[in-house]
């Protein structure tokens, strides 16, 4: 029954993603999170964040791990062909049989009102990302962070990948805060106490 | 044989150069497979892509699975999808892999949290680029209402986003015609 799930959600994520595979993030994490609870908005954005460091296609770097993290080897298989297959399928077939169709100004009028929907799902999961952040850091360290990233993204042009890349840099070997630790030493001191009492 | 290794080549190195997922590796696909091995003109290839954007789904995989296809039928589709995909998918699964054995410490969750407001800049950017193609496309108007419409269906109605997508599929025919 997994795989089903599996083979569904994927197939709906690439039927449904115009525009590439980064349009289709929105929609895989719709099926992933908030549908079939595969995973948490943590671990989503984790996945996320590596699969941008790394270079290739990011739908299928996506569908791939979730697959192999939902059901092993063969959970992989099944979510990557699911996003990718009958899309292929159909571009051989239009550019075969079907070449007629591709001038056609419905055709291309079906594609460009898809383009805002996208723009608005981004939008949202932009905005859920933005509050968790705050959830996590504070509403001032998130806010530098995100005024920083937009500069070095777009300012500077530099790629997500890389600041993305140095940002796991600096969480990895930047020291643990010293407040953090005297409050959770705190914490374990106030919980032995309970235990006593 | 010759051609399979020559399909494989030619989707590998894109795949593993390509940072920013499918369609920034477009130029990459673009120079193997014009530029190096011939297998298109710059008017076919313009012209495969040009489709390839106007069906669903992940943009290098299309380009890869068709061209694999034209250049070696079923097998050189398996062959080109399967470079384009396999080296990033692999790496990914083992970084994730080692990242998740330490995932109770600190660092680990650090890491996360300090990812997370450049990832919703990442999705923010990509956002307005959608937003600035369709206005340059179908203009402001149109662009303003199809947002509102799919804003209120989707998250305030909670309406799945397949029927949405569809429904703007319908709409554009018609409308955008």
């Amino acid at each position: 029954m997994k795989q089903w799930y599996l083979f569904i959600a994927f197939f709906r994520v690439g039927m449904l993603g115009y525009g590439g595979g980064p349009s289709s993030i929105p929609l895989v994490h719709k099926e992933v999170v908030e549908k079939y609870k595969w995973m948490s908005d943590e671990e989503f954005g984790d996945v996320l964040a590596l699969a941008n460091t790394l270079p290739g296609p990011i739908a299928t770097k996506m569908a791939g791990y979730i697959g192999y993290k939902v059901a092993g080897y063969a959970g992989l298989v099944n979510a990557l062909l699911a996003s990718i297959i009958p899309t292929i399928f159909l571009m051989i077939l239009v550019l075969t049989s079907l070449s007629a169709y591709k001038d056609q100004p419905w055709v291309l009028g079906m594609t460009k009102a898809v383009v805002p929907v996208v723009a608005v799902m981004l939008a949202v999961l932009t905005w859920q990302f933005y509050k968790n952040g705050q959830k996590g850091l504070g509403w001032k360290v998130n806010l530098v962070l995100v005024i920083a990233s937009l500069v070095i993204m777009e300012v500077l042009g530099l790629h997500p990948g890389i600041l993305i890349a140095a940002l796991l840099a600096w969480a990895l070997f930047s020291p643990v805060k010293q407040k953090q630790k005297d409050k959770s030493a705190k914490e374990v001191a106030a919980a032995a106490e309970r235990k006593m009492v | 044989m010759i051609t399979q290794w020559k399909i494989f080549l030619a989707f590998f190195i894109p795949g593993i150069l390509g940072y920013g997922g499918g369609p920034s590796s477009i130029p990459l696909i673009e120079n193997e497979v014009v530029d190096r091995y011939n297998w298109l003109t710059v008017k076919e290839f313009s012209e495969v892509l040009a489709l390839g954007n106007s069906l669903p789904g992940p943009i290098a995989t299309k380009m890869a699975g068709y061209i694999g296809y034209q250049e070696g039928g079923i097998l050189g589709a398996f062959v080109g999808v399967f470079a384009t995909v396999a080296p990033s998918l692999i790496l990914l699964i083992a970084l994730i892999s080692l990242l998740y054995k330490f995932k109770d410490s600190p660092k680990v969750k650090k890491m996360t949290l300090y990812v997370r407001p450049a990832i919703a800049v990442m999705l923010a950017v990509m956002a307005f680029q959608f937003l600035d193609g369709s206005y340059l496309d179908i203009g402001l108007w149109q662009t303003l209402f199809l947002c509102a419409a799919s804003f209120l269906l989707m998250e305030k109605l909670k309406v799945h986003p397949a029927f949405v997508i569809t429904g703007a599929l319908g709409y554009g025919a018609i409308f955008l015609a």
